[in-house]
């Protein structure tokens, strides 16, 4: 492989897709080279094609009667990637796919499966959630390949270093799909990043060396990413290691389905809701078509983004146009006033609530939509008291031994009370709804009191950097700082991860045989560590696909490999989907049950790779790999 | 360029455009236009022919890339902004509301398709209203004088507009084989 002359940041995000990349200097002594964003040649309407920073995640199956859609680089192609295929998207709703993403991280769908779009006619042609995360990197390939390397074989993408981000909250099993997309599309030299910390790399990178002045040993950073589609969470604790000021992440978010679409969604609701009393009090009637819906949409984030940013204006108007030529006539007006985004949107996903509140888990039907898990409490504040109080102790553990400044803090007032919440001391916020001046000051605010009635500080805004393209820009500020430019946040898996293992005990009907989980790979296991899980030995049957539960906690911190627990809180572990051993027949008998131990390890690309290893080897260094991402019955 | 009859035709596009919006939103300018005796008077005209060259099309022979650029521009207007359905439409019966909420439609969507494609400058950066001295030798493409024009400079005068450039021009790049002339697609609900 030839040596990398680039380092690429791509952010796959749910709405959006970005790349950022920068050159790779190898002169420490030089300065650090500049970050740039790549335009992205995509079509933006039949036959037209421009260059935009964001490459909407939207994948449109053409029909026969689209014609071919011609990129600069293919002339007969036959679907479409970015801002054409979510146009598409309102027009021919089934033929298009949109959150791929999400669907990856989706436990009990075959995520190999060609299942997308959902609900399309039968002529469609499906793809499976792995495979349209593979066409979106693939178009960023071919974009790259077109623009930058110019088919010079060297610049190709391929043999870039790239950086793919991931949400923090991914599973291991998430991870590795994201991983095969990616290897599936040409990349080949690749390391995963998550989301927050990416979006804390980009701020390190902006700042220069001042960071240092705003971020000292003994803090705590909250990054709160919200953005299209998924609200992600993540704290890093500034710790000293070695005499040096250090970086660690201590602890991640669930996988939250929440974002500004369904904002958007919500508001656009408010305002039909309005036009329809509005019309029926002028004896009219109203009815919106699907088009006029997905306007009023855009126009409600439009709308919203003007009242939520720091203008003092009390109302945005809203104009909706109809479908046929005929404009003037046709048109809707609206209006949305200041009190009613502040209702919907303020008080409706960023409450002000108590530090002791809890998201509801009751089916919420407004927001749910066919096949996605969404979040079913709206309530950003409630989601992110929960993070607080469940990783209370996050900072007790981190390496150093350096008493961190919130524990302190909250030492001073009662000694033997521990703290309820972790405390952040400076919170940075990343992902499209953020730009709203209101909503970050909300979450400020609400943060403040949670601290307040614990004592300690209040948490300080770290500010200045772009929060659409922060992630890709961050990203390929991580790929420096990977090469020796700049410091580098530790973390390893933010989960433990058990495998379910069933008691041997007779059966009684109707009641489950006890599982035991048996720790596999302990929370903070770092990439390019490996280790033999201790104890346990598994028996699989040769030749036949034998499954495990498996387990992931994000809370339990201090479990080793090869811990087995007995019992735990149902808040502690959460199923993940199945994994799987199938054993080649080579060189033993079909049915032969062999004992094997299981084998853990991060592999450099960031990835779990979980490996069955026999105790009586027939060659050296035999070992299978067991497959994570299984879809659950 | 004295003789507006002999504009090409991009420039008179931009210059309808700007005129329309100036004249639904600035009830002044409108009335300016509206009286003929004012009309020598209000004449601060915007100045905006964008890069794409206008002068080849003055030569004799068939401009060809001109004419996909022209249509190409209308095919965006229309696109984001709803510009021909608007402007081929009869608004004479229509109540201003009506036309009013039309008008947002169109506005906002040919702002963001003109802010996302031209980077537009003013050709003067003081205030309008100020006092200026040109001094010689004027540019005369990007200055007109108007009012009492005589003599020699450096003239002193009081800026009516800033006027505006086109210091950026990113078109969209059309895919070969993609009929230009097809500003909006016809569309079909099955």
């Amino acid at each position: 492989m030839s040596t990398p002359r680039y380092v690429v940041g791509i952010d796959l995000g749910t709405t959006h897709t970005a790349l950022a990349y920068a050159l790779i200097q190898d002169d420490p002594t030089k300065p650090a080279p500049p970050v740039e964003v790549l335009g992205v040649p995509q079509l933006v309407a039949q036959g037209t094609v421009e260059s935009r920073e964001l490459l909407p995640s939207f994948f449109y199956v053409a029909h026969e009667s689209d014609g071919p859609q011609a990129l600069p680089w293919d002339k007969k192609r036959t679907y479409v990637v970015g801002e054409h295929a979510r146009t598409r998207g309102v027009d021919a709703p089934a033929r298009v796919i949109t959150s791929a993403k999400s669907w990856l991280c989706h436990p009990t769908v075959d995520r190999r499966g060609a299942i997308l779009p959902a609900g399309a006619p039968e002529d469609v042609e499906r793809i499976s959630p792995v495979e349209a995360s593979w066409r979106y990197l693939e178009h960023l390939i071919e974009a790259w390949d077109h623009v930058v390397a110019k088919g010079d074989p060297e610049l190709a993408l391929s043999k870039q270093s790239v950086v793919l981000t991931v949400p923090a909250s991914f599973d291991a099993a998430a991870r590795e799909l994201t991983t095969e997309a990616a290897y599936a599309a040409g990349l080949e030299e690749l390391t995963l990043l998550e989301e927050p910390q990416a979006a804390f790399y980009a701020w390190l990178a902006m700042r220069g060396d001042q960071w240092r002045k705003d971020v000292k040993v003994g803090d705590a950073v909250l990054v709160v990413d919200v953005g299209g589609g998924t609200t992600d969470f993540s704290v890093i604790a500034a710790v000293e290691k070695d005499g040096e000021l250090a970086l660690e992440r201590v602890a991640v978010g669930d996988h939250i389905l929440l974002g500004g679409d369904n904002m958007d969604l919500l508001l656009a609701h408010v305002v039909e809701q309005k036009m329809l009393a509005e019309a029926e009090a002028a004896g009219k009637t109203l009815e919106l078509d699907r088009w006029q819906r997905v306007a009023l949409q855009h126009a409600a984030r439009a709308a919203k983004e003007k009242l939520l940013g720091d203008s003092k204006a009390k109302t945005a108007p809203i104009a909706i146009a109809g479908k046929g030529s005929k404009l003037v006539g046709s048109t809707l007006r609206a209006e949305l006033t200041r009190d009613e985004v502040t209702r919907a949107i303020v008080d409706g996903f960023f409450p002000v609530v108590d530090a002791d509140a809890r998201p509801a888990t009751r089916a919420r039907a407004a927001l749910t939509q066919l096949g996605l898990p969404y979040a079913q409490d709206p309530a950003v504040t409630k989601h992110l008291a929960a993070l607080l109080a469940r990783h209370a102790d996050a900072l007790e553990k981190v390496a150093g031994g350096a008493a961190p400044a919130a524990a302190a803090t909250s030492g001073k007032k009662g000694a033997a009370a521990a703290p309820k919440m972790l405390h952040p001391t400076r919170i940075l916020f990343n992902g499209g709804v953020m730009k709203s001046g209101v909503l970050r000051e909300r979450l400020v605010s609400c943060l403040t009191t949670w601290m307040a009635s614990e004592g300690a500080p209040a948490p300080l805004m770290l500010e200045g950097t772009d929060l659409d393209l922060a992630v890709a820009r961050g990203a390929a500020a991580y790929g420096l700082a990977r090469r020796g430019r700049g410091v580098r946040i530790r973390g390893g898996t933010g989960r433990a991860y058990y495998v379910g293992i069933e008691g041997a005990v007779p059966a009684i009907p109707g009641l489950e045989p006890p599982v035991t989980a048996l720790c596999v790979a302990p929370f903070g296991m770092e990439e390019g560590t490996a280790s033999e899980v201790p104890g346990q030995e598994l028996g699989v049957v040769v030749g036949e696909k034998v499954r495990f539960r498996f387990f992931g906690s994000s809370v339990r911190r201090k479990d080793a490999v090869g811990t087995a627990l007995e019992r735990w809180k149902s808040d502690e572990l959460d199923e993940l989907a199945p994994i799987e051993v199938d054993l080649p027949a080579e060189g033993r008998s079909q049915g032969d049950v062999v004992p094997v131990r299981l084998r853990s390890s991060v592999t450099e690309v960031g990835t779990l790779l979980l490996e069955a290893v026999p105790l009586q080897p027939r060659k050296k260094d035999e070992r299978w790999k067991v497959e994570l991402s299984v879809r659950a019955d | 360029m004295s003789d507006p009859s002999s504009l090409p035709f991009l420039t008179r596009l931009w210059f309808a455009y700007v005129v329309f919006f100036r004249v639904l939103f600035n009830g002044e300018y409108a009335a300016q236009l509206h009286s003929p005796k004012a009309l020598p008077e209000a004449k601060p005209e915007p100045k905006l022919p964008p890069k794409a060259e206008p002068k080849p099309a003055a030569k004799p022979e068939p401009a060809a890339p001109n004419q996909d650029a022209a249509l190409q521009l209308l095919a965006l207007l229309q696109r984001e902004g709803r510009f021909v359905d608007f402007l081929e439409e009869d608004v004479t019966s229509f109540a201003d509301a009506d036309i009013g909420a039309a008008a947002r439609v169109v506005h906002s969507g040919c702002r963001k398709a003109l802010r996302d494609h031209v980077k537009l400058e003013p050709v003067r950066t003081e205030e309008e209203g100020a006092r200026v001295t040109l001094e010689e030798p004027l540019d005369a493409a990007a200055v007109k004088l108007t009012g009492n024009v005589q003599g020699k400079g450096p003239f002193s005068g009081t800026l009516r507009h800033r006027g505006w450039k086109a210091a950026e021009i990113t078109m969209p790049t059309a895919v070969a084989g993609h009929d230009a002339r097809i500003l909006a697609q016809a569309e079909v609900e099955l």
